[in-house]
Parts: C-alpha cells; sequence; structure tokens
C-alpha cells in the first residue's frame, strides 16, 4: 500500500499534469505548461524511490541514466523537420513499456480478476501502440514507402488477428497465465503493424496522435494493476485530450479519424485517383523567367508546404522573402493549419527560420490577401491549394478547407515533379495557363531564386 | 468506497479533465500539445521502477530495466523536444512584443 503522504505528493503531481496540459493548449504559457510537467514528473518519480523498498537500485538509476541521455541526444539533435517521426518514436518506447510493466506485474504477482483486465488492456494496448509507432516512424523517415501499403485481403488478415488478440485477452484474465500474456504481446505488436500499413503519408500525424492516445491509456491500465492513482490520471488524461486532439487534427485536414482507420481497411486511406494527366502540357520555366515574375509584383504570397519541411528549405525561402522586399514587395506567408508534416509544424519551422511572425497568415487572412496578390509562389505544397476540395465533391479530399491559390493572378508552383501529393489526385491548377511550373528539389530552386532576383 | 470503485472514479474524472483542458486549442499548438501529452505517459517510468524494484529472477530484472530505459526515453526526450518547439514560439512572441512597446 502506497503511504498517505507519498499519495499527496502524486496528487500534486497530478495536479502538475492537468496544469501542463492547460498551459499547452495556449501560445502565452505553453512553455511554462511543459516545465510543469517536468516538475511533477520529477516530483513523482522521486517519491516513488523514496517510498519503495527499491533493489537493484544501482542497476535502475544506471538504466534511467542511459534513457535520459538517449532521450536528450535526440531530442537535441534531431532537425526540426524531422519532429513528427521523433515523437512517433517516443510514443512508441513508452508503449513499449506499458506492455512489458504489466507483462512483469503478471509474472511477479497474483492479480485480481479486474487487475487481470487491465494487464490484458496494458499488454495489448502498448504492443499496439509501440508497433503501429515503429511503422509511422518508418513511413516518416521514408525508411519505407509513404504510401498507403494494402495487403492483399489485408482486411481479413487484420479481422483474424484482433480476434485473436480478443480471445487471448480473454484467455489471459481467465487463467492468468504468463505464457498467454506474451503471445498477446505478439498479436497486439502484429496488429499495431497491420493497423498503420493501410494508412497514407498524409494521415500519419492523426495516426501518432491517436497512438499517443493509446499509449495513454495502456499507462493508466498499468497503474490500475499497479494501484498508483498517480499513472492513472496521468494515462488517462493522455488518453482522452489525444483523442480529443485527435479529432480536432482530423477536422483541420477535413478527414475522419474513421474514415482513415477503417477506410485503410476497406483499401486504402488516402489511395485512388489516376495519374492520367501526366501527357496533359503544363506551363514549366527557368529560375530567371520566375524572377522577374516574383521581382516585379507588388504583393507575393508564399505558401509553404511539406516539400518545402523536406528539402529544409525554411531559411532559403526566407531568403528568397528578404530579397523580394529589398525590392519593395509586399512579402506575406500563407500557413495551411496542416501545412508541413503535423498541424503547426509549418509554424515551428518558420518560427526557427526567424521569419517574423507579423508576415505570417492564417487561412482567412490569407485567401483575403491572395484575392489582389500579384503572384502566389507555391513551394512544395499541392493537396492544401487543390481546388478539387471545392469543386468534385468525388475527391477524397472534397470538405477540406483550402488556400484559394487559384485567386491570384499568377501561380508558380515549385515542385519536384508531376506527382500528385500525399491525397494521390490531381491538381488542375496546375494546368491552369496561369501557373508556371518550376521544377526541382525546393531548396536548390529557391537557391536560384534568390541570385536570380538579385540579378534582376 | 471499494478500493476499484475509487480507481475506476478517478479515472472516469480524469477522462473529463483531458477532454476539458483541450478543447480550446489553437491548430498552431497541435504538435507541441501532443508532444507534451506523449512525454506526460513517460510517468509510466513510476511502474517501471516499482516492477523492477520488486523483480526477484535474473530475467524479470532484465526485462524491468529495458523498461525503465524505454520509459526515461519516452520522459526525458518528450519534455526535452516539447520545449525546443516552444522555445521557438516564445522567440518571437518576444519579439513581437518589444515591437509592440516602440
Amino acid at each position: 500500500m502506497i503511504p498517505v503522504w507519498a499519495q499527496v505528493v502524486y496528487l500534486v503531481a497530478a495536479v502538475c499534469f492537468v496544469l501542463a496540459l492547460k498551459g499547452l493548449s495556449s501560445p502565452r504559457s505553453a512553455r511554462r505548461g511543459n516545465q510543469l510537467g517536468v516538475v511533477g514528473a520529477v516530483l513523482a518519480v522521486v517519491v516513488t524511490f523514496v517510498m519503495e523498498d527499491v533493489d537493484h537500485l544501482g542497476w535502475i538509476l544506471v538504466a534511467i541514466a542511459v534513457g535520459a541521455v538517449v532521450g536528450v541526444v535526440f531530442a537535441r539533435r534531431v532537425a526540426m523537420t524531422a519532429m513528427p517521426q521523433l515523437v512517433a518514436l517516443f510514443n512508441g518506447v513508452g508503449g513499449g513499456a506499458a506492455a512489458l510493466v504489466a507483462l512483469l506485474e503478471l509474472s511477479e504477482t497474483a492479480p485480481t480478476t479486474s487487475s487481470l483486465v487491465a494487464v490484458a488492456f496494458s499488454v495489448l494496448i502498448g504492443a499496439v501502440s509501440f508497433a503501429g509507432s515503429a511503422v509511422t516512424f518508418a513511413k516518416l523517415q521514408e525508411l519505407m514507402t509513404t504510401r498507403p501499403v494494402i495487403l492483399r485481403s489485408g482486411h481479413y488478415v487484420s479481422v483474424v488477428v484482433l480476434a485473436a488478440g480478443i480471445g487471448l485477452a480473454v484467455g489471459v484474465v481467465a487463467t492468468g497465465d504468463l505464457s498467454l500474456a506474451v503471445l498477446l504481446t505478439l498479436v497486439g505488436l502484429a496488429f499495431g503493424v497491420l493497423l498503420v500499413l493501410p494508412v497514407g503519408g498524409a494521415d500519419v500525424p492523426i495516426v501518432i496522435s491517436l497512438l499517443n492516445a493509446f499509449t495513454g491509456l495502456a499507462v493508466a491500465a498499468g497503474g490500475y494493476v499497479l494501484d498508483n492513482t498517480l499513472l492513472i490520471v496521468a494515462g488517462t488524461l493522455v488518453g482522452a485530450s489525444g483523442t480529443l486532439l485527435t479529432r480536432l487534427m482530423a477536422q483541420a485536414m477535413g478527414r475522419s479519424v474513421t474514415s482513415i482507420l477503417f477506410g485503410a481497411f476497406r483499401g486504402g486511406s488516402t489511395a485512388g485517383g489516376g495519374m492520367t494527366g501526366a501527357e496533359r502540357p503544363v506551363r514549366s520555366a527557368g529560375p530567371e523567367d520566375v524572377a522577374v515574375l516574383l521581382g516585379f509584383s507588388r504583393r507575393v504570397v508564399v505558401i509553404p508546404g511539406y516539400g518545402l519541411a523536406v528539402a529544409q528549405a525554411q531559411h532559403t525561402v526566407h531568403e528568397l522573402a528578404t530579397v523580394l522586399e529589398s525590392r519593395g514587395v509586399d512579402v506575406s506567408y500563407a500557413i495551411h493549419p496542416v501545412a508541413g508534416r503535423m498541424p503547426g509544424h509549418m509554424n515551428v519551422l518558420l518560427a526557427e527560420a526567424n521569419v517574423p511572425y507579423e508576415q505570417l497568415r492564417e487561412m482567412e487572412t490569407a485567401n483575403a490577401e491572395l484575392r489582389t496578390a500579384d503572384a502566389a509562389l507555391v513551394v512544395g505544397a499541392n493537396d492544401v491549394v487543390n481546388p478539387a476540395a471545392r469543386t468534385s465533391p468525388g475527391a477524397p479530399i472534397y470538405g477540406m478547407p483550402i488556400l484559394d491559390v487559384d485567386q491570384a493572378k499568377a501561380v508558380i508552383f515549385l515542385k519536384r515533379s508531376m506527382r500528385p501529393g500525399f491525397a494521390g489526385i490531381e491538381n488542375e491548377l496546375l494546368y491552369d495557363p496561369r501557373t508556371t511550373l518550376l521544377f526541382g528539389d525546393a531548396k536548390e530552386s529557391l537557391t536560384k531564386l534568390v541570385s536570380a532576383v538579385k540579378n534582376l | 468506497m471499494d478500493s476499484s470503485v475509487a480507481l475506476l472514479t478517478i479515472f472516469v474524472l480524469a477522462v473529463f479533465v483531458g477532454f476539458e483542458v483541450v478543447s480550446k486549442v489553437s491548430s498552431t499548438l497541435h504538435t507541441p500539445l501532443m508532444s507534451g501529452a506523449n512525454a506526460i505517459h513517460g510517468i509510466i517510468l513510476v511502474g517501471a521502477v516499482i516492477v523492477a524494484g520488486r523483480a526477484d529472477s535474473a530475467g524479470a530484472v532484465v526485462v524491468a530495466l529495458v523498461a525503465v530505459v524505454l520509459a526515461t526515453v519516452n520522459l526525458v526526450g518528450g519534455f526535452v523536444v516539447t520545449d525546443r518547439m516552444l522555445e521557438m514560439f516564445r522567440r518571437r512572441r518576444v519579439d513581437a512584443r518589444s515591437e509592440d512597446a516602440e
């Protein structure tokens, strides 16, 4: 039984976590919120060492030191553009830890029926989160294809694996048998992989958020097993807020969570759309032509997207904007809520490149400015400016709020190729007579544009 | 009150609190918020330390230590990376404020 004083400290830590999440949802208090979270975590861990008669103390401290070094190095070293996969990775190891804790508790003690339910839940969900996060990491790191992977009759395989998981979970609750629980872990891992494989690249952030919520719930269940109120509160907070956050993100992208997950079962969440348009004529131009177009505009709106993040071109785009401004061009950035790899990711990247806050426009303001803009410069974005979201009800992105780039007098796309965006659908705007394409890596193209504008 | 019911009560109330605290978040902060929440579930470290401290067999100790490492990576890495993201927002805001003052 946990002593009363320790329970009180746990309560304080839990309050810290609530305030941390509260703080993180408003820009002014976000950093303080995160620091409060650290305070809560330190309190909780220290109290645990003091109240528990911990064996193997030296080894545990070594393990914590190793984990802390790995965590800090990864968190500090990884480029801002690789943030989403890092979050996926951290989430996965958390889920793995939750599953292992539940397995160990089962092997060391003889839990009651209700805590056996929690053990089975924690093992299964923790394993799903671990394997699912590993696959999202591989997709985002481009260790594997970012396109949806559809296994033949994958739908049936998933259903069978899920049924096996539920059957094993019931078995674990009925018998408390450790080997069944280990088997359950393996099935959970398999299901995690099957769950994420069919999800397309653009939907991956939503899946990370969902798996984040899963890990939270696995931690909460682990807390139930250990009779530890702090783990229950912290895990549940993350589970609940993560679920809501997943829905908010999906709304911002004009998608529904169920269509992402179960649409994937049915045959690809963001597949579809033929690529027949490859032979249609487009107008492409060299950097010098584009430089003239930009350099003699009065107002240019830059639309940074996923491709800019991949090419790490945020600094170069800022350089181009500075050069244009020195010529008296009015430059602003239109930020779609889901630009980059995660909602809000683009704001982070541009902030890192020292782009002044006053130049960033949210969607409504941006659309008003686009109407009076001489040129819209689309850097590595596609789906978020695709008019199909307004005009063609059959498109997967139909209904998603987009930036009305087609309202500008001229549109310039910096693209690597004619390949469609993640939603896998053609963008009619590319074939519009007012559109100019500049092919190449976003960073290289921007560098060429900077020198071309300077030479005007 | 039966202790398992007490735990269930805590669980249900925490669900509502969790929904409530993030209900008004702006899309700009989705990524840091997800990352911060991600760090918080790293508190499973407490559970990992407890099972490691109670483990008897060598095998269980090893598995528990693996859990401790994984949980620490989640907890420490999560908070550090969230702070790194928010640092950029802060710098930007300070700039904006100093210009307001001029």
